[in-house]
């Protein structure tokens, strides 16, 4: 679908001048960063020793396989993806459904709640430390009074809790990108189809299920894929909140990645599992990116 | 399509549920607000005190007069600026080259710089370290703002590729005719036309790079500590100061929050267009 004709230039080397800047500080800042990652990988690297650097092959990725935290923080990665990516999606869906409707707040209620998407991991992580807090945290005084609980519960120094604790973090944080996509989708299916339907006889059940979401199914798509890609690459508000605590109870892969780097200072390890999760992930991407290039013309 | 509820139907269907999930989305918020304006003892007190027995502004004056806080906003402010005229100064041309060309590569480089995009951050953070302690930009402006205009250029360049591509091509060619060179042809035509676009692209790389911590964590020692990093500090710090902590929260969510009701409905679009449209 070319809308204009493309113009012949003279000079062939034109847009590559232009595009040189983006080029050189992604290719300084990304590439080069990711494949000197790969090649960290390779080794036994100890920050404070680069010299005893030591080339091991896959030794590094031998080693995760054997690593029970690597398991467990892969075990967690995956939950932590269906659970957060899936309950933002419902929540996100039910959300759009309703704001689709008129109705006088309605232009309110949409831009309230876009707000936890707007605000700093670090914020999420203080606001909901605070709310989760097990001497004056808010949520402890609620269920008590309704009671739900009989004593305050340690809600992020629980073992059985802090993961679930931290879901629910990330799920009020992802809603509002899933509701706002989502109600765009429902915006673009045409009025017609669903007056066809319901005078056909269809239920508001099945006008939503037949003709509403095949509608959607192409933006539920991308917005699942490019979530996927965010939740699983993300470790700010798990890290901020519980540092992976307690034990590995919060662990997910690139948590871990980022701890045996940091804390333990084991580079080449470090990088192995960072690796690792970006094989993992490769699939998403290419399904996201495939999907995304399909309307560029050539 | 016309609702046949009845009032009472829809209350329970549509205006209770909708309550609730923005009670959802905005409680955390309002009682981080809340916090900030009550008393030591309001907050200490159990089984909890909801409203401030009288509200106080003392927190907000301590955390700006004791602590390098309005500093580090300072900084968060000098960064974020930075990133998003680098960010531009990149995407901008970037845009007009996918927008306006067809040359070998195009398609490779488009999907190139979505790609970039995905790459989980710990894979790059590391490198990113060594390198710019090589460089000697760690704990510099410099350095911080490299790698958070880097991290929204991706975006960026699609988000304007697409604005870009909606100007017809006549109105450069009309310019051109007139005598304008083709940087003239840029700044004559191109960016007038697509401000609503580069605003939006500018406002987007400002909130991402003042909301960014992991970064700025690992790059900006004590010279160039943004205000996401310090207030992370602070929670070690005043491990108990709520008050100070919900106040600082409450600063740094504001531009973010502000900002982001501005651009959001234009944003949604870029983010789920997902093609550009050429």
């Amino acid at each position: 679908m070319s809308q204009h004709p493309s113009r012949r230039d003279n000079v062939a080397l034109t847009p590559y001048a232009f595009l040189a800047p983006a080029l050189i500080i992604t290719g300084l800042v990304v590439l080069v960063p990711a494949l000197r990652t790969f090649w960290m990988s390779l080794q036994d690297l100890i920050l404070y020793r680069p010299d005893a650097a030591r080339f091991i092959g896959l030794g590094n990725f031998v080693r995760a396989f054997g690593d029970e935290v690597f398991w467990i923080s892969l075990r967690q990665s995956l939950l932590w993806i269906v659970l957060a990516v899936g309950l933002q999606f419902l929540l996100g869906f039910a959300t759009a459904l309703l704001l689709n409707q008129s109705f006088w707040w309605r232009s309110v209620a949409r831009a309230l709640i876009v707000i936890p998407w707007a605000l700093p991991s670090v914020i999420i992580g203080l606001m909901w430390t605070w709310m989760y807090d097990f001497n004056l945290g808010v949520l402890n005084d609620m269920l008590l009074r309704l009671g739900l609980i009989a004593r305050p519960v340690a809600w992020l120094a629980d073992p059985d809790l802090a993961f679930y604790c931290v879901v629910l973090t990330l799920v009020w944080q992802g809603f509002p990108f899933f509701a706002v996509t989502i109600l765009a989708g429902l915006q673009s299916i045409p009025a017609d189809q669903l007056e066809a339907a319901e005078i056909d006889g269809a239920t508001r059940w099945q006008r939503l299920r037949h003709v509403t979401i095949p509608g959607l199914a192409d933006i539920i798509m991308t917005a699942l894929l490019l979530r996927i890609i965010w939740v699983a690459n993300s470790l700010d508000v798990i890290l901020l909140m519980t540092g992976g605590g307690p034990g590995y109870a919060t662990h997910t892969l690139p948590l871990y990645a980022f701890q045996k780097a940091y804390s333990a200072m084991e580079y080449g390890y470090g990088a192995a599992l960072a690796v690792i999760l970006t094989a993992l992930l490769m699939a998403v991407v290419m399904g996201y990116v495939r999907r995304s290039s399909r309307g560029i013309a050539t | 399509m016309i609702d046949r509820r009845t009032p009472l139907r829809r209350t329970f269907e549509l205006h209770v549920p909708l309550a609730m999930i923005v009670a959802f989305a905005l409680f955390p918020y309002l009682w981080m607000v809340l916090t900030s304006v009550k008393p030591d003892a309001d907050i200490l007190q159990w089984p909890l005190r909801y409203w401030p027995s009288q509200l106080t502004h003392e927190h907000y004056v301590t955390l700006l007069a004791r602590t390098s806080f309005a500093a580090n906003m300072g900084n968060s402010l000098i960064v974020a600026v930075g990133a998003t005229l680098v960010g531009l100064a990149a995407a901008i041309p970037a845009a007009y080259a996918f927008s306006r060309f067809r040359f070998p590569g195009r398609r490779a480089l488009l999907v190139g710089f979505l790609t970039a995009n995905m790459f989980p951050i710990v894979l790059l953070i590391l490198p990113i370290f060594v390198l710019m302690r090589m460089l000697g930009l760690l704990d510099t402006f410099v350095g911080v703002i490299a790698g958070h205009a880097t991290f929204a250029i991706p975006f960026s360049i699609w988000m304007l590729t697409s604005y870009f591509a909606a100007i017809p091509i006549e109105l450069d060619e009309a310019a051109t005719i007139d005598g304008a060179s083709r940087l003239q042809a840029i700044r004559l035509v191109i960016l007038p036309v697509a401000m609503p676009g580069i605003v939006t692209t500018a406002i987007y790389i400002f909130i991402t790079s003042w909301n960014e911590y992991l970064f700025a964590m690992m790059l900006a020692g004590q010279d160039v500590r943004t205000v996401t990093v310090a207030l992370q500090l602070f929670i070690g710090e005043f491990s108990i100061q709520w008050g100070l902590l919900t106040a600082g929260g409450t600063l740094v969510a504001l531009p973010a929050t502000i900002l982001f009701l501005i651009i959001q409905k234009r944003l949604t679009g870029g983010l789920t267009a997902g093609a550009v449209k050429s």
